[in-house]
């Protein structure tokens, strides 16, 4: 049995010894919720999904951000978070890369949005940032949504079930940034609905059967593909 | 001033508004009003009408003070020219820069600052009307605030004042009160950890009276805990916090 206990920042979670993921702090052998949010407590360890809260960056994050600088060896991207990322010249120019030689802007300009993954981060150094990989780099077309990070696993859906939902009964192209970015592509009358079933989805995360609320407001036509 | 003291609490210890010795005016609390900020609070209590909003964490401007290790944790307490009887300069006052620093190191310790580093936490407490206890309402509703912007807390903080009428303790002054008795006892308490982050005291004490005003505080900020509660759980599960058990599912 899983345990799902509703809480706010001091509450005690459970008492024991368990194995504990973030915002749960250990004091004694209590544990304590750090923030509001819904805490289970199953026989793998507690967890807690908070409702709130700011992005903060993790390594192998798929965040989607928007070039605001560029200086010498690479670029500085708003990822939605206190911190900036930073996505060095050399990964995308390669190891040869030398500011003499290459134009950066020429790749990226101020205001590109740009898919990336979160290389490294560490708390005394802003996020790394890398495109290698598919389907990482610039993204041409599309509409921006901004949605809260805490929501983002709730768009997503499990194992993609939303995101598959709105993408199929919408026709258009979806992608998540984990900072709480989306960028929806398809037809205008597409994104729209798209856009109005991400924002349901955010409006609301916790009720029951989200799934069929979302299908229902969808409606059975299905806009055609782009 | 003898005379005064016997206005503000009567032969049968009814005081001026008609509450008992150790009666709270009444409070409202609202979390999540404004939707600017990425967290904010509402409180209504007794007179007072006082906005608490969050910002951050986000950049730390200017540069040099980028605390390398923790968030800057930044307060202003401040009262609107219209809060007062008469118009207010809205420049900070010298009274209004202390509660500000009074208000932060009243956070402080409750809000994790070492999990955002290199970062800026901004509180902003926005006096609306006034009445005696601004304060401790503040910082009620700033750590509502807190919860709201879901920056990590080890606990809510809550304020209550108490004093003294006479050689009557009571709890919760009010406006006249504050100015026309013979002291003043603000005090914010982590009720969970059981700790006390902030203690201000003015006017003269026996040891006793010191004890019943501390310990009557704690006992009221107790009580106003768990109107806190109730807004932050009307907020974001529309009622009372709920245990629930589900069955677990295999991956």
């Amino acid at each position: 049995m899983i345990q799902r206990k509703q809480v706010i920042p001091g509450d005690v979670v459970a008492k024991g010894n368990y194995r504990y993921g973030s915002y749960i702090e250990k004091r004694g052998d209590e544990y304590v919720a750090l923030r509001v949010g819904v805490a289970e407590v199953g026989s793998d360890g507690i967890k807690l999904n908070p409702f709130t809260g700011p992005y903060l960056p993790r390594a192998d994050d798929e965040v989607i951000g928007k070039v605001i600088d560029i200086n010498g060896f690479g670029w500085v991207i708003d990822i939605n978070s206190c911190f900036d990322g930073f996505l060095p010249a050399s990964f995308v120019f390669g190891r040869d890369f030398s500011p003499a030689t290459h134009d950066l802007s020429s790749k990226f300009g101020v205001g590109d949005i740009l898919g990336t993954r979160i290389e490294a981060f560490e708390r005394s150094r802003d996020p790394q940032l890398s495109i290698r990989g598919e389907g990482y780099g610039k993204i041409s077309s599309g509409e921006i949504v901004k949605i809260s990070p805490t929501k983002v696993p709730r768009v997503i859906g499990k194992r993609g079930s939303m995101i598959n939902l709105i993408s199929e009964k919408t026709g258009c192209d979806i992608r998540v940034g984990q900072n709480g970015v989306i960028v929806v592509d398809g037809s205008p009358e597409g994104i729209t609905k798209a856009v109005k079933a991400i924002r349901l989805v955010e409006e609301e995360t916790h009720a029951p059967d989200l799934m069929s609320k979302v299908e229902a407001a969808l409606g059975g036509s299905v806009v055609g593909g782009n | 001033m003898a005379g005064t003291k016997k206005e503000l609490i009567d032969k049968n210890g009814v005081r001026l508004d008609g509450r008992k010795w150790n009666e709270l005016r009444p409070i409202k609390l609202q979390v999540g009003i404004m939707k600017n900020a990425d967290g904010s609070a509402y409180i209504e209590w007794g007179k007072n009408k006082i906005m608490a909003a969050v910002y951050g964490p986000k950049e730390v401007h200017p540069k040099h003070q980028v605390l390398p290790d923790r968030a800057l944790l930044r307060c202003r307490y401040h009262m609107a020219p219209f809060s007062v009887d008469e118009r207010k300069n809205p420049a900070p006052s010298r009274r209004e820069i202390e509660i500000s620093k009074v208000i932060r190191e009243a956070l402080v310790p409750a809000v994790i600052v070492e999990d955002y580093p290199r970062t800026a936490i901004e509180v902003w407490v926005e006096v609306l009307q006034s009445d005696g206890g601004s304060r401790v309402a503040g910082i009620t509703a700033a750590s509502l605030a807190l919860a709201d912007a879901g920056i990590n807390m080890r606990d809510l903080v809550v304020g209550c004042s108490c004093g003294l009428i006479g050689e009557q303790v009571v709890s919760d002054l009010d406006d006249t009160e504050d100015k026309e008795g013979n002291g003043d006892m603000p005090v914010a308490i982590m009720p969970n950890l059981g700790l006390v982050s902030l203690l201000q005291v003015d006017g003269v004490y026996t040891r006793e009276n010191f004890q019943k005003a501390f310990e009557l505080a704690i006992e009221k900020g107790k009580q106003i805990y768990q109107m806190q509660r109730e807004a932050l759980t009307t907020r974001f599960f529309g009622g009372e916090a709920k245990t629930t058990e589900v069955e677990e599912v295999a991956e």
